[in-house]
């Protein structure tokens, strides 16, 4: 399996994120290490489209175990989580 | 603030009394209502707030009225009586099953079952729950689908969002419906919708918007559900209503409500939630309530996410002039 590119999963999450959850409102912004449940951005069904949308995109499969704010809630860490996945 | 074992240890025949004076007020002097109608489960909830009603009004200002449909558990309805008989009040007998199908609840909600579970046949049990354990990791409020075959046999998976989403809106079809029946009853006679959540059911939202959220008082709204249980004492409600577990009656699989919403023993929910309302230090609340600092923070992370994510529940419709 490919190694993942950290930019380009950075971006293509921002950008999955901006239009699932912030109407593609770009202007509100938010940092890579921001915890998506802390500012209001995901709520748990939140989680569920972004965990579909993981899936589907690096094609992995996310275990229940490893439904946890230290791999889902912040681009950081879904980055690291999915690097690991695909590593 | 001082924060031990007994923090919500309350006076039960003092907040009897206050609540008994309040629903009198609320439902004559506010509402101008002559009466009460509570939906009755069999629950603690309901019960006290049933008997609170007829301390404040009387037994012939109260009715409870049962709200079965075909997935309900069968002991509802004998406790529902039993309380009843208990405190005098008039209960009466709605099944909505009837109205649930031809609102399409079971058909939508099996619908979206069978995209989890393709062999899922209708006859057998389903219910929605979330890990528990909160304490142990830090997690997501993430609900799983859980079937039983007529064996017995259960599966669980994660739900993709469209399925639970459907599951959800099709099950909230119960408590609309069993809301509608409420004002039904009380529209006809002139009397008050009394709500039955507690302080949990109500700030971490786990209820229906417009379903058992709809209601025109809601006496034990501010009371943690550890105080509810102090009050049924008290009140004198039926031991085996105490003593039941709390169920949702929503799924026709049994689920109680600490697997299917707070994922946490009531004690410690409600302890670990004062604590976080009364800004007690971490390191003091866990050593009160014999867990670990990092326990206890998770615990509270687990609480704040759970009110944040549920303030559209709560929200009265948006005015455009507000």
């Amino acid at each position: 399996m490919p190694a993942l590119d950290k930019n380009s999963a950075r971006s293509d999450l921002k950008e999955f994120i901006v239009k699932a959850f912030l109407f593609g409102n770009k202007n509100q912004t938010f940092a890579d290490s921001d915890s998506f449940m802390d500012k209001g951005i995901v709520d748990s069904t939140g989680i569920l489209e972004l965990t579909s949308f993981i899936e589907k995109k690096y094609g992995i499969a996310i275990e229940d175990e490893e439904m946890v704010p230290d791999n889902l809630d912040s681009i950081n860490n879904l980055v690291g989580f999915i690097a690991r996945k695909l590593g | 603030m001082d924060f031990n074992k007994n923090s919500l240890k309350i006076d039960a025949a003092q907040v009897s009394n206050q609540l008994a004076g309040l629903i009198l007020n609320q439902v004559g002097g506010v509402l101008k209502k002559t009466g009460a109608v509570v939906g009755i489960s069999g629950g603690i909830d309901s019960s006290v707030v049933a008997a609170l009603c007829t301390k404040a009004l009387g037994p012939d200002k109260v009715l409870g009225v049962m709200m079965p449909e075909k997935e309900s558990s069968d002991e509802s309805e004998a406790l529902a009586r039993k309380l009843g008989k208990k405190f005098g009040f008039e209960t009466i007998k709605e099944n909505i099953t009837e109205g649930l199908s031809g609102l399409g609840c079971y058909r939508e909600r099996n619908e979206a079952i069978k995209q989890v579970f393709p062999e899922f046949n209708e006859s057998w049990k389903c219910k929605i729950v979330i890990p528990t354990n909160i304490l142990e990791k830090k997690t997501f409020n993430v609900f799983s689908l859980c079937i039983e075959n007529d064996a017995g046999e259960k599966k669980t998976k994660r739900m993709p969002p469209s399925a639970y989403l459907q599951i959800v809106a099709a099950s909230n079809f119960k408590q609309r419906l069993r809301m509608t029946t409420l004002y039904y009853h009380a529209e006809k006679r002139n009397w008050a919708v009394a709500g039955t959540g507690n302080k949990d059911e109500h700030e971490q939202g786990f209820f229906v918007k417009y379903g058992d959220g709809g209601a025109d008082l809601k006496p034990i709204g501010h009371l943690f559900k550890i105080q509810v249980f102090q009050l049924a004492e008290y009140l004198g409600v039926p031991k085996e209503i105490i003593n039941r577990t709390p169920t949702t009656d929503t799924y026709s699989a049994e689920v109680t409500q600490e697997e299917f919403f707070f994922g946490l023993d009531f004690y410690r929910m409600d302890m670990l939630w004062h604590a976080l309302e009364t800004n007690i230090p971490a390191a003091k609340a866990a050593k009160v309530l014999g867990l670990s600092v990092e326990q206890v923070e998770t615990g509270y992370a687990n609480i704040r996410r759970k009110i944040l994510a549920t303030e559209y529940l709560r929200m009265e419709p948006l005015m455009a002039n507000k």
